[in-house]
């Protein structure tokens, strides 16, 4: 190569050169543009759930003075459980509200004052009298519920009183409404009530507790079926099957399988495990299995490539000392693997725990008050749930959806911090 | 710029068509020369012939290891001495397109026989990789995992001795008496491959297969291994495969030459780099090909 043939190619790499960086610029402003969209998705997203949401952990309470008057109540007996269990208490609530507010008369007006209480408070009097009869006969001031309509009301009201959503209140309630505020016993308390009970009717009556029992249920009987199977699975497919047209076709399906829409899956458990075994509907078990078919492929197919990457070293370190094909599995690529296999479960487990389509095939779209305590209770699950209150009309559902999803989302991320915890955690270097 | 890449992929071309650089004039032959037999061997393989897939990667090779000799075996890249060294104690079998015929004999016994278990097999003819492969656990666990799979130590005692017996022999338990429950993975290579010559010592087999185990040290690790294969001579039979004649002409007793999976001369290792019998022998470790 002459001088002057040099000089022309560098010439050309210093031409290029300006616009090699150009490109280079670019390509990192792609990356990072499509990063920044990301996180402004992610943003307004978390922005529109918690600012829907947060309300929701807050509920309105109004002190009222009751008395237990056994007459009132119809108690003739106060040591008959079945009398305190069938007594009026209604009858007591109403009457403080009528002396609070002595000049409404009429029925139809009584009724819209009574519908300012949330028709819960009869059984939180009957819970205090169960636990304390001595408190019959005497009068004491109790925290009530109130109604979704005067909740919805008291939240969105400023301070002065202005601009408050009054829904389905009338304008007498309304009235009402502000004398109790401005009495000052009107008050916004954490609400418990979402975190320890069951769906309701009444917004402010309804909670998670029983959605969350339901997907605990189910996710038990994921992880307890799935994992185990799904790692067995991938450990012969690995490590043990003759490399044939057969295993070739299972592998095939296995991952086929992951790419099944969910509902199938459904489909299939209501037709298997309800219609054929005759499994009772809305079970977590149900649940549970169907949710196994559906993370198992997730679960094969990331263990089987946390497996292929155990190192052939270990493996031939093991054989040479002349380990058995079991012992070399069982004491050296299984611990070595476990990182990746426990990380791909975690993420099959997190997404089975927001799968809401194959649930409602198999009955666990249905309204269940009571909490489950088993796996063979009738139960939603949190998606579920999610469902059921973003259908429903009342404006106290929709902050109980958000706040729903957020409760799931914290449920998503930290399983996701756990998966990636023992990754950390386990992982070994070799 | 376009031109200049079509002059590099130009280049690439004719890198790829030249000719190797291995001398065709020389023949092969059929018979390997020299002394592949021994008076008293250890092990006697005769006939054999590898297959991976439709391919023959050995061809016809008999060749005897004596007791307690050092054998090392050479030759250029791709010419089945790693694979004949692995047929030794079956490691091969992992190898699902790797078909091995001939037989292959241990003290009177037909090591591929069809009742022959691998595992006896493999405690008896330990195997020391290229890679210093130790498992990612402990010091003390990586040498005592042999002794505790073959159940060899009924009591802790006396697996603390095997370990402590299998470490001196390796010439690591001066450096790492004090941290023995500290990873294995944490030595530094040398070491590590002390450490897996331990853990091969320590099911005290009788024959040792090494595979190239220093082409991952530096000279001053691969100087203690050497020195380490020398005093193991004494209690084991050790056969080493090795890129390095310079290596092969210090530690071994014969060295084997392998020619494109062919056995083309075994000789006493002095005789090997002083007097080759066999032109292509010559040709090797005068450096003109490899």
């Amino acid at each position: 190569m002459n001088k002057s043939s040099q000089n022309v190619t560098l010439e050309k790499v210093n031409q290029s050169l300006a616009r090699r960086y150009r490109a280079e610029k670019r390509f990192r402003a792609y990356g990072i543009g499509a990063i920044l969209f990301g996180i402004t998705c992610l943003v307004v997203l978390f922005t529109d759930i918690i600012g829907k949401g947060h309300s929701a952990f807050f509920q309105t309470h109004v002190y009222l003075e009751v008395t237990m008057d056994s007459d009132t109540l119809y108690i003739d007996d106060p040591t008959d459980p079945q009398q305190i269990a069938g007594a009026d208490y209604l009858a007591v609530v109403r009457a403080s509200l009528s002396e609070r507010f002595p000049d409404v008369s009429g029925r139809r007006d009584k009724r819209a004052l009574y519908a300012l209480i949330s028709n819960g408070a009869d059984f939180e009097l009957r819970k205090k009298l169960e636990a304390d009869p001595q408190l019959l006969g005497k009068t004491f001031g109790v925290w009530f519920l109130v109604d979704d309509d005067v909740d919805t009301y008291f939240k969105s009201r400023s301070d002065d009183g202005e601009g408050g959503f009054d829904g389905r209140l009338n304008e007498k309630q309304i009235t009402w409404v502000e004398s109790l505020i401005n009495e000052g016993v009107m008050e916004s308390r954490f609400n418990t009530t979402f975190f320890t009970s069951g769906d309701s009717r009444e917004p402010e009556q309804a909670g998670i507790k029983g959605a969350i029992m339901g997907s605990l249920f189910t996710l038990l009987v994921t992880i307890a079926l799935s994992f185990p199977i799904g790692v067995a699975a991938a450990v012969y497919l690995e490590e043990y099957a003759p490399r044939n047209r057969f295993t070739e076709f299972i592998e095939i399906n296995i991952n086929n399988l992951a790419a099944v829409p969910s509902i199938i899956f459904g489909l299939l458990g209501l037709s298997i495990f309800i219609g054929f075994f005759e499994m009772h509907r809305s079970i977590p078990l149900v649940g549970g299995l169907v949710l196994t078919l559906m993370t198992l492929p997730t679960i094969i197919i990331s263990s089987r490539a946390a497996l292929k990457a155990v190192p052939p070293s270990i493996r031939d370190a093991a054989y040479g000392l002349g380990a058995s094909k079991m012992q070399v599995v069982v004491h050296h690529v299984i611990p070595l693997a476990m990182p990746g296999m426990l990380t791909g479960a975690i993420i099959g487990l997190a997404q089975a725990l927001g799968e809401t389509a194959p649930l409602l095939m198999i009955g666990m779209v249905a309204f269940v008050v009571d909490i489950p305590g088993g796996i063979t209770d009738p139960a939603t699950a949190l998606p579920v749930q999610i469902f059921l209150w973003s259908d429903s009309p009342e404006r106290a559902f929709v902050e109980r959806t958000s706040a729903a999803i957020m409760v799931l989302l914290v449920f998503l991320i930290s399983m996701n911090t756990l998966a990636i915890w023992l990754r950390k955690r386990l992982e070994r270097r070799w | 710029m376009e031109a200049v890449i079509q002059k590099k992929s130009e280049k690439q071309g004719i890198d790829e068509v030249m000719p190797s650089n291995e001398p065709q004039d020389i023949q092969v032959g059929d018979k390997t020369v020299g002394k592949p037999f021994a008076d008293n061997p250890k092990m006697a393989m005769r006939n054999v012939n590898v297959h991976y897939g439709d391919k023959q990667a050995i061809f016809d090779v008999n060749l005897d290891i004596a007791k307690n000799e050092v054998i090392a075996m050479i030759g250029p890249s791709g010419c089945g001495k790693s694979t004949f060294l692995r047929c030794l104690n079956r490691m091969n079998d992992t190898i699902e397109s790797c078909r091995v015929t001939g037989q292959f004999i241990l003290d009177d016994q037909d090591i591929y026989h069809p009742k022959q278990d691998i595992v006896p097999l493999r405690a008896r003819v330990g195997m020391v990789f290229q890679k210093p492969n130790p498992f990612p656990k402990s010091i003390y666990e990586n040498v005592a995992y042999g002794p505790k799979i073959h159940g060899l130590a009924s009591r802790r005692v006396e697996l603390d001795e095997i370990v402590e017996v299998s470490l001196r022999k390796a010439g690591l338990w001066e450096e790492v008496k004090d941290r023995l429950h500290s990873a294995g993975t944490g030595l530094s290579g040398g070491q590590q491959q002390r450490l897996c010559i331990a853990r091969s010592i320590a099911v005290s087999p009788e024959v040792i297969l090494m595979d190239e185990p220093c082409s991952a040290l530096d000279p001053i690790a691969t100087a203690k291994i050497e020195e380490l294969i020398a005093e193991l001579k004494q209690n084991f039979t050790i056969a080493i495969v090795t890129h390095s004649m310079q290596q092969a002409a210090r530690v071994s007793d014969r060295t084997a030459y392998f020619h494109l999976g062919k056995l083309i001369e075994v000789n006493d290792t002095k005789r090997v780099f002083t007097n080759p019998e066999h032109d292509l022998t010559e040709a090797y470790i005068t450096g003109r090909f490899g």
